[in-house]
């Protein structure tokens, strides 16, 4: 699904603040799989991110999607496999845009934008049926403008949001990271529900140790630019919280 | 009576340009100042083309593709070589200050001896109701096809490329092509604007363009008072009420006018007034806290 082939990336190069933020990444990430990425401020998981979803390019090496070669298309073009939710709940949605054309939007990510009114009947019932099994009471504030609601609310949002058009990879950075306890949860269970419903392929950075022990099929921790630890699910599940605070000593 | 409705009239031809500064300033969160340039532009391309004896609807097909190409022009210096925004619409304001004075040939054209849009879709007796009917139709079409525009899925990429640019990238909107076109539709906007004044003045200067950003700005900043004011979301009814904010701001203007003021001293009230819109909200504001 996922191959970085030799991705390394490097800020600045040649200056005195040079810094090497990824060094010969090697990583295939299986169809289905959910990739938990744990790793300190500056191990390079966000810039592994940004890589995947084109926002940076890498200096060296390949990236292949389904296997295409997407190494040099720009972000906007990979929206047709990727989906994405932001660390800043302000990120992922337009503020002063309704919900609705949020959602709009959001349900063309893969199509183009044309001169039609795409806001019709059918499809805001269809929008009000997929925000109430939120169960966050927004169903009926779809001409609310994004920017009045909560980050909680805005996070879950995002969330649907990724699956309103055909989405095979969904990159979570630290989506409960701005979030108090109780939104962090519900934001979590939304997106536990939405990757198994659509059987999404998902890169999950996470500071949060016990989130990482309880979501996820893969677990990789980051280190100074390179992959230090690998488990597979077996691994994972049998990891406990204790040992995994030991990692980071 | 006449007076007042010369104002509206002046306030409706520049509504066009008070649109175009929504989209780039409010829309686009960019401070687009080709402006100037793109006015002078409109009017000197209507002035000679009219005098050439072309159609109106030939000039105004004109007018918006010379409008357009300024506004692409500032929106490839901005987005490809990361000029910041002001400086390129500077840059292109500046140069096509020559390109104006190449195109009429010389500082001033009047414009007495040939036919206007106002003459040709003339319904009244009085010239200054022609006027004003005119000016009404011809923007009442602009800002209809506008909010339609803008009501689109096309439409809602451009409001969310000024409003989240992380957003849109994520949700496949090239945002740096989505600006380019957000600049060539404002200043092909402004283009019709000077296409209307020309007509309504029945001369083209060169200079006619000095400062007319501070007027657009003004009267869009009047038009985004009343839209926070009344918390009006339908895109439809927010570009009318920036249409209101051209009209008032002309009508202050004349009344200042009106009380003997001297008409040398217009600019500088012109920059007194829009720093008096930007200025009270905030004072207001800093006392309440």
């Amino acid at each position: 699904m996922i191959e970085f082939d030799h991705i390394a990336k490097i800020f600045n190069r040649g200056q005195v603040n040079e810094v090497t933020a990824l060094r010969d990444i090697q990583l295939h990430i299986q169809k289905g799989e959910f990739l938990v990425l744990l790793g300190s401020n500056g191990s390079g998981k966000t810039t592994l991110l940004n890589v995947l979803a084109g926002a940076i390019l890498p200096s060296k090496g390949r990236l292949l999607i389904n296997g295409e070669d997407v190494t040099q298309l720009p972000e906007y073009k990979r929206s047709r496999w990727v989906a994405r939710v932001f660390q800043n709940p302000l990120g992922g949605t337009a503020p002063d845009l309704s919900i609705l054309d949020n959602f709009r939007l959001a349900a063309l990510r893969t199509r183009p934008k044309t001169l039609r009114i795409g806001i019709n009947e059918a499809f805001k019932k269809n929008v009000r049926e997929k925000i109430a099994g939120l169960g966050l009471g927004l169903e009926d504030k779809l001409q609310q403008p994004m920017g009045t609601l909560s980050g909680g609310q805005r996070q879950a949002l995002t969330l649907l949001m990724s699956v309103m058009d055909h989405t095979d990879i969904l990159l979570l950075d630290e989506p409960t990271a701005a979030l108090d306890p109780k939104s962090a949860a519900v934001v979590m269970q939304t997106a536990e529900k939405l990757i198994e419903e659509y059987q999404l392929t998902t890169v999950f950075i996470t500071h949060n140790l016990s989130e990482s022990l309880r979501f996820g099929n893969r677990l990789i921790q980051m280190h100074r630019g390179e992959i230090v630890r690998d488990l597979d699910a077996a691994a994972k599940s049998k990891l406990r919280l204790q040992e995994l605070y030991g990692w980071f000593d | 009576m006449t007076f007042y409705l010369t104002a509206i009239v002046l306030g409706l031809c520049l509504a066009a340009m008070g649109l175009g500064i929504y989209i780039t300033m409010k829309i686009f969160r960019i401070p687009d100042i080709t402006t100037d340039g793109s006015y002078t532009l409109g009017a000197a391309v209507t002035a000679v083309l009219l005098i050439q004896g072309w159609s109106l609807p030939a000039i105004i097909a004109a007018t918006i593709l010379a409008g357009a190409l300024a506004g692409v022009l500032t929106g490839l210096v901005h987005t490809r070589l990361k000029i910041d925004a002001l400086l390129a619409g500077i840059l292109v304001m500046t140069g096509l200050y020559s390109v104006n004075l190449s195109i009429l040939g010389r500082s001033n054209i009047p414009l007495l001896e040939v036919g206007s849009i106002f003459s040709a879709l003339a319904i009244f007796e009085k010239s200054i109701f022609n006027e004003l009917w005119v000016g009404v139709l011809f923007l009442a079409i602009l800002s209809a096809l506008l909010a339609y525009v803008l009501r689109t899925d096309f439409g809602i990429a451009m409001r969310a490329t000024g409003n989240s640019e992380s957003m849109t990238r994520a949700l496949g909107i090239n945002s740096d092509r989505m600006k380019i076109i957000g600049l060539a539709i404002a200043n092909a906007l402004t283009a019709l604007s000077g296409f209307l004044v020309a007509q309504y003045q029945n001369f083209a200067d060169i200079n006619m363009g000095i400062g007319i950003v501070l007027v657009g700005l003004g009267s869009v900043l009047i038009g985004d008072a009343l839209i926070h004011w009344l918390k009006v979301q339908h895109i439809g009814l927010q570009l009318l009420l920036v249409l209101a904010g051209c009209i008032a701001f002309q009508l202050v203007l004349a009344v200042a006018l009106s009380l003997g003021v001297n008409p040398n001293m217009l600019k500088l009230i012109t920059a007194v007034f829009v720093l008096t819109i930007v200025g009270i909200p905030r004072l207001v504001r800093r006392q309440a806290v």
